[in-house]
């Protein structure tokens, strides 16, 4: 696989990278198939719950809660996770995150197990524990299909949701020597649930990620559908969670909120098949060794920024991505980055400390579905927005005030300011305009920098006569006789000043 | 936005990146949050407005036959037996099923076990293969869920350990109607006093939907469920 590092640090602007994909009938046809399958069930389940705004508020409270919070959860959860025989570890950045879980991996196997994390994907672990000689074997069937394809996961949920079932086959015959296997999604689990009992039953260590730290207990709880998660958190001797710093929730009590929005909003079921939350070490069942990192990873800059910093409130559920306009056209590696969709256009940039990812702000039209479905009501649109701005004031300043956008933008403002300059601009592109009109009546091509506009739409053009010229022009004596006739208002609207 | 942070000398001090990374979120949350935390944690956290529904409004009856329904909508097996049929119930699905050999979780009531057909196997340190040969577990349940047809496992007290309801391909679970709530809040509520143990939470056979969105009964956990509600 690529490693994320790399891939990262120079990857296409968002519609360089896009342009490619949209050519991909495959793949597009692929992600529609899935966005609208998990969007209708998500809708039928979250329409049964008549205080399905009651539980947002309340989760979207608890995420701020907790991150307001933050120092005092954290100490907590490593006290108690501590007392629990478990081992707490503190990472400032991926690079040192990869080092303690590759100290704490080795052994004679030279294999590890992993349950599907996207914090793991962040910080490039899987590149890492293979540079040092240890074979990563995901155990999610997606990851599955996305590390046998030497591919990168595409969505939050489902990571594979771009193959489809045909070329999940010929991947598992090439990989598992099955030239007999069927292309039924019954005979692909079945052979990936062979395949896999002999890692889940031979391999010592298992790496998680987390999808909930309890602060209170120290306990860890992991979301999942397939059985994967429990066998590697139940059957290795030795069981390793990395955990981004913002996945702290307060109390145990306060799964009752978020199992209730996690679940309904990521795959659209009541409940995910299985949940499991363990803390510390139980002796004489599960792994005998327990460790969690926890990871900054720039976390700590996001949280620094009032206007985005609910972009940690996140439980990665995808719905944002389901429900984009962009995402459903583009899937998720246009986006060129481990967290795709609104939540990446969001994220991705702020974790790279705007260095990177700069596009990606502007890779939304602002609809606001993203906010509509999202389970701790993030205002992705208004995060945008605010990023955006981020964006043009991190530029140089000399780069900032001679960039064309720029310089477009203060000549409006200037023609703005005064009445005569905008009359008379409006006169000046009547004419400047007639070269461009096409015979259909439409501006269908700008020139220059202006054609960006026009290259996905047509314009109209600037009518012959304004309102503001018609409204002079017109016959004043309809309104003069209307004047002098008695005024036609009920007793009510006579009380209202006239403005 | 300066990146405060010293070249590479401490990196290896695993006490330094705790420091700092603490020392990084105090700072950032006093440059971010415009009313200071005069509130403790403990305070501020009762003060999360909960109005959600956390009551249940349903009859006993009710609550089962919507336990039920859940249930079979997963996929799972749903009986129903008085407290005294118990036995006769299990002997009755596991000839259905032709399970020989059941392995027994801590919890489960010796009466429920029929004198004939199938051997029942107790978990004196058995090997994950030795559970692994088993056709599969029988166990009680802690707590249940009606609203997401949830069964609340607690292990190792009442249940035993986690793999019992893991490695066999089924999975039989006896749930008593008194266990049984209406709502999520209820049941986190009443699992609540066991949260450092380990839990399971099992909604339905496991399944997966990574292919083409199709839903897939039994992916690595028992691949059949079958639940009985006495009642």
């Amino acid at each position: 696989m690529t490693p994320t590092s790399e891939r990262e640090h120079q990857p296409l602007d968002f519609p360089s990278a896009a342009l490619p994909l949209l050519h991909d009938a495959q793949m597009r046809g692929n992600v529609r198939h899935a966005t609208g399958v998990i969007q209708g069930k998500r809708f039928r389940v979250v329409g049964e719950m008549p205080d399905w705004q009651l539980l947002r508020e309340a989760g979207r409270q608890i995420r701020a809660h907790s991150l307001d919070y933050l120092d005092f959860y954290l100490e907590q959860f490593e006290q108690r996770c501590t007392a629990a025989g478990g081992h707490v570890h503190w990472a400032r950045d991926a690079a040192e995150a990869n080092r303690i879980v590759l100290q704490l991996a080795q052994n004679p196997t030279g294999r590890v197990i992993k349950i599907k994390s996207m914090t793991t994907e962040e910080t490039g672990l899987n590149h890492a524990l293979e540079a040092a000689g240890i074979q990563p074997i995901e155990t999610d069937l997606a990851e599955l299909i996305v590390q046998l394809g030497h591919d990168k996961p595409s969505h939050i949920v489902v990571p594979a949701l771009h193959k489809n079932r045909h070329q999940v086959r010929e991947l598992f015959v090439r990989a598992m020597n099955l030239p007999h296997l069927g292309d039924r999604p019954e005979d692909l689990a079945e052979a990936a649930r062979v395949y896999l009992r002999q890692q889940f039953l031979s391999t010592p260590v298992a790496i998680s990620g987390a999808n909930f730290l309890i602060a209170e207990t120290g306990g860890v709880c992991i979301v999942e559908s397939e059985g994967n998660g429990r066998m590697c958190l139940t059957l290795p001797r030795k069981l390793i969670s990395v955990a981004g710093i913002d996945k702290i929730i307060p109390r145990f009590r306060d799964l009752e909120v978020m199992l209730q929005l996690l679940p309904r909003s990521a795959t659209g079921e009541r409940m995910n098949p299985y949940n499991s939350v363990w803390t510390g070490v139980h002796p004489g069942d599960g792994p005998q060794e327990f460790h969690v990192v926890l990871l900054d990873n720039r976390r700590t800059e996001v949280l620094r920024d009032p206007e985005a910093r609910e972009t940690l409130h996140c439980i990665r559920c995808g719905a944002c991505q389901n429900a984009c306009p962009v995402y459903r056209q583009t899937g998720g590696h246009a986006y060129g980055s481990v967290y795709a969709g609104p939540i990446g256009a969001i994220l991705t940039p702020q974790l790279a400390l705007m260095k990177r990812g700069q596009s990606l702000p502007y890779a939304s039209t602002l609809c606001g579905a993203c906010y509509e479905v999202c389970p701790v009501k993030i205002n992705i649109p208004e995060v945008l927005i605010h990023l955006r701005g981020r964006v043009v004031t991190g530029r140089p300043r000399s780069l900032r005030a001679l960039h064309p956008e720029a310089i477009i933008m203060r000549s409006m403002q200037w023609m703005f300011l005064s009445e005569t300059r905008f009359r008379l601009a409006q006169q000046f592109g009547r004419i400047a305009q007639r070269p461009w009109i096409r015979r259909s009546g439409w501006i269908e091509r700008l020139p220059s920098i202006l054609g960006g506009w026009t290259r996905t739409r047509d314009l109209r053009p600037l009518p012959p006569q304004s309102f503001r010229e018609w409204f002079q022009a017109r016959p004043r004596s309809a309104i003069e006789s209307a004047s002098k006739s008695p005024p036609q208002v009920s007793p009510e609207s006579s009380e209202v000043p006239h403005g | 936005m300066a990146e405060a942070r010293e070249p590479d000398v401490s990196a290896n001090d695993p006490l330094s990146a705790r420091a700092e990374t603490l020392a990084r979120i105090r700072s950032a949350n006093r440059a971010s949050i415009s009313d200071a935390r005069t509130l403790s944690a403990e305070e501020a956290w009762r003060k999360i407005p909960r109005n959600y529904r956390d009551a249940g409004l349903l009859t006993e009856s009710d609550r089962i036959e919507l336990f039920t329904e859940r249930l079979r909508e997963y996929g799972a097996g749903v009986y129903s037996s008085q407290p005294a049929q118990v036995a006769g119930t299990i002997a009755e699905i596991l000839q259905k099923r032709n399970k020989q050999t059941m392995l027994l979780s801590s919890d489960v009531d010796p009466n429920w076990l029929p004198q004939t057909g199938a051997r029942f196997v107790s978990d004196n340190e058995l090997s994950y293969a030795e559970m692994e040969a088993c056709d599969g577990v029988l166990t009680g349940c802690t707590v249940a869920i009606a609203i997401t047809g949830t069964l609340g496992l607690c292990h190792p007290s009442p249940l035993g350990r986690r793999a019992l309801t893991l490695l066999p391909d089924y999975h039989l679970c006896v749930v008593d109607s008194a266990v049984i709530l209406e709502t999520v809040p209820e049941g986190i509520r009443a699992i609540e006093p066991h949260r450092t143990q380990p839990i399971t939470l099992i909604s339905g056979p496991s399944a997966t939907a990574d292919i083409e969105m199709t839903r897939i009964q039994g992916v690595h956990g028992p691949r059949v469920l079958d639940v009985v509600i006495v009642a």
